[in-house]
């Protein structure tokens, strides 16, 4: 417990510009991830348990396609893209199957994946860790605001993820493929009657939900070391921002990962051994007062 | 009362095979392999108390494996205990914990417990990881766990730890066998099959689920403890989201229906992690794939399916002698007109 750092930290403005880019960052790719797993659950009712796999493989194509390119924008597109193509076939090959079954075997599906992918991710890129360093289009000098120093790339990061997030909003919201998936989520059979392929559609949002998880393992790929499991951790951070920001919200999702972001970066600070269990109270507390969540449809619990 | 004492025989004459393992001077590997097999056969067992009997499907269960090790490896470590009282407060320490993350979790559907419980997993092998000069982070607790004699037993002794593990293994066994043939279990069943009717009927359903989550959490305390107590150690991974996978897996195996299915699945799981280490480094993808083909190509568990197709044969053979009987009775309705 260290308050007073946090305390000083937060007189000096540099600290405060440092403390807010980290926690943007973290909060960045907890949104994309958990963006991800809320429209899946949101339109197929399922817990894709495995959504830290997708993030860890965009990670690991994104650092594959690097050493082969040598472009980093190419990379992310990529990783994104056969991420995304992997959870199609992901939903159409192994979890369609359990949609109509009990959590205990989607929780199973999803387990034996996360084994797969962890031990298959050590036999193709082997089990220490790897690291990509800074991309050559961001090895620029760093950008000064109030004294803070800002690396050019996360700038990118967080510009990045909130352009996919605000694309995805509109996508979902404003176009007839939204209308489409949000009319399944209430009602799959009766989208169906009206004579749309509604399986398509599952595949296609889970494609999306996937993809999106590609692009947050692509954007984590330059500032994280790669390791297999590495998805496991961000995984239960983005189930916590799901549960504080509603099930099935997007905008949800996004307020919620802000909040457990900079409750990473200035509680690393000022309590660093507590940032797990403030994080944890932040859910219990809303759990308690707002069990739907703060963006959260009440019925939708 | 008579299903009761017939448990009651059966348990004792499990115990009796129990404690005749070692008299056969069997190799201690196979001991060994009981004894595991004990420790996470009461993790499975618990556990299949919440997600067969009652429907909680909780993916966090490994939390109290590792809270009864870790509260009854650090009670012996300070050396203020005897091993009677350390194993009480390791399963004090177990209920409260429960109480504290059942209260919060008990009262959200299906697939918020599923995640929630692994949350609340997480979070505590993070501080088990994190707290490193209590909980000796990711090395565990080292240094070995004192065993001082009790009551003229010396659990130093390897045939002696063995008794008293099998013993508290089937003390624990008989409990949640005798739980789930009580009024009580059969309200577990209710709330897992209709919850709703359960509410109507009067049935206080967060309360019975919570008591259910206490119970089933300090089994798998004391499943812990004897992992504890025979490996003269605590690891952060007996707390990691796998070991709670594993156990799920073991249900799985051994299927839920059948009250010692999980034991059984703990036994199919345990040989066949011992088989695929021999062959291959690659265990996890063994057993990936295996759950693959259970789940996708058998739908349940394979003594599930054995149990559901002996039904099945002994309704058509009842059926048989119905449909026989029908017809002999019409033959001398016949015969007599």
């Amino acid at each position: 417990m260290d308050l007073d750092a946090l305390m000083r930290c937060v007189g000096t403005t540099s600290c405060i510009v440092t403390q807010l880019t980290s926690g943007m960052i973290i909060g960045m790719l907890l949104f994309l991830i958990a963006s991800g797993v809320t429209l899946i659950f949101g339109v197929l009712n399922v817990i894709n348990f495995a959504h830290g796999s997708l993030y860890m493989i965009g990670a690991y194509a994104a650092w594959t396609f690097y050493q082969l390119t040598g472009s980093y924008f190419i990379s992310a597109l990529g990783a994104a893209v056969a991420v995304g193509m992997l959870g199609v076939l992901f939903e159409r090959f192994l979890m369609s199957k359990v949609y109509g079954s009990n959590v205990l075997m989607q929780l199973l599906v999803c387990y034996a994946v996360v084994l797969i992918s962890d031990d298959l991710i050590k036999i193709i890129w082997g089990p220490v860790s790897l690291s990509m360093g800074m991309p050559v289009e961001f090895r620029l000098p760093p950008l000064r605001f109030f004294g803070g120093v800002v690396p050019p790339f996360y700038i990118f990061m967080i510009v990045a993820a909130m352009a996919i997030g605000l694309l995805l909003w509109l996508v979902i919201a404003r176009t007839r493929f939204g209308n489409i998936v949000r009319a399944a989520a209430v009602n799959g059979p009766m989208v169906s009657a009206l004579g749309i392929r509604v399986n398509l559609y599952y595949a296609a949002v889970f494609g999306i939900g996937s993809a999106l998880a590609g692009a947050a393992g692509a954007l984590a790929a330059p500032v994280r070391s790669l390791t297999p499991g590495m998805g496991f951790s961000i995984l239960i951070e983005s189930f916590i921002v799901t549960v504080i920001g509603g099930m099935g919200s997007i905008v949800g999702a996004f307020v919620a990962s802000i909040i457990i972001g900079l409750t990473r970066s200035f509680g690393s600070i000022g309590f660093p051994l507590f940032v797990d269990g403030v994080m944890f109270l932040i859910m219990a507390l809303v759990l308690i007062f707002k069990p739907s969540g703060l963006f959260g449809r009440p019925h939708n619990k | 009362m008579t299903g009761r004492w017939r448990d009651l025989a059966l348990a004792g004459a499990g115990l009796v095979i129990l404690l005749l393992v070692p008299l056969f001077g069997a190799p201690p590997a196979i001991r060994d392999f009981i004894m595991f097999g004990m420790a996470y056969g009461l993790l499975a067992m618990s556990l299949n108390l919440l997600i067969g009997y009652s429907g909680l499907v909780s993916f966090g269960h490994a939390m109290f494996f590792a809270s009864g090790a870790y509260a009854f490896g650090l009670a012996m470590q300070s050396g203020k205990f005897s091993i009677p009282a350390a194993f009480a407060l390791a399963i004090v320490f177990t209920a409260v914990l429960a109480l504290i993350v059942g209260a919060i979790c008990v009262r959200l559907n299906e697939i918020y417990f599923a995640f929630l419980t692994l949350a609340f997993q997480m979070l505590f092998y993070n501080v088990i990881l994190g707290w490193v000069s209590f909980t000796g982070g990711d090395q565990g607790l080292m240094g070995g766990i004192p065993r001082p004699k009790f009551l003229g037993i010396d659990l130093a002794d390897r045939t002696q730890l063995y008794v008293f593990c099998s013993v508290a293994f089937i003390i624990c066994i008989a409990i949640l066998r005798q739980l789930v043939t009580s009024p009580f279990g059969y309200t577990l069943r209710l709330i897992r099959d209709n919850q709703e009717r359960a509410a109507f009927l009067g049935v206080n359903v967060p309360l019975v689920k919570l008591t259910c989550f206490v119970i089933s959490a300090c089994v798998a305390g004391v499943g812990g403890i004897l992992l504890t107590l025979f490996v003269s150690g605590a690891y952060p991974n007996f707390g990691f989201w796998t070991t709670s996978g594993e156990a799920i897996f073991m249900i799985l195996l051994g299927g839920s229906n059948v009250f010692l299915g999980p034991l059984v699945g703990t036994v199919i799981l345990r040989l066949l992690n011992d088989i695929t280490v021999t062959y291959t480094s690659h265990t996890e993808l063994v057993l990936g794939i295996v759950i693959l083909i259970l789940v996708l190509g058998l739908r349940k568990g394979p003594l599930d399916l054995i149990a559901e197709r002996l039904e099945n044969r002994r309704q058509a053979a009842a059926q048989a002698v119905r449909d026989a009987a029908d017809a002999g009775a019409a033959d001398t309705r016949k015969g007599g007109s």
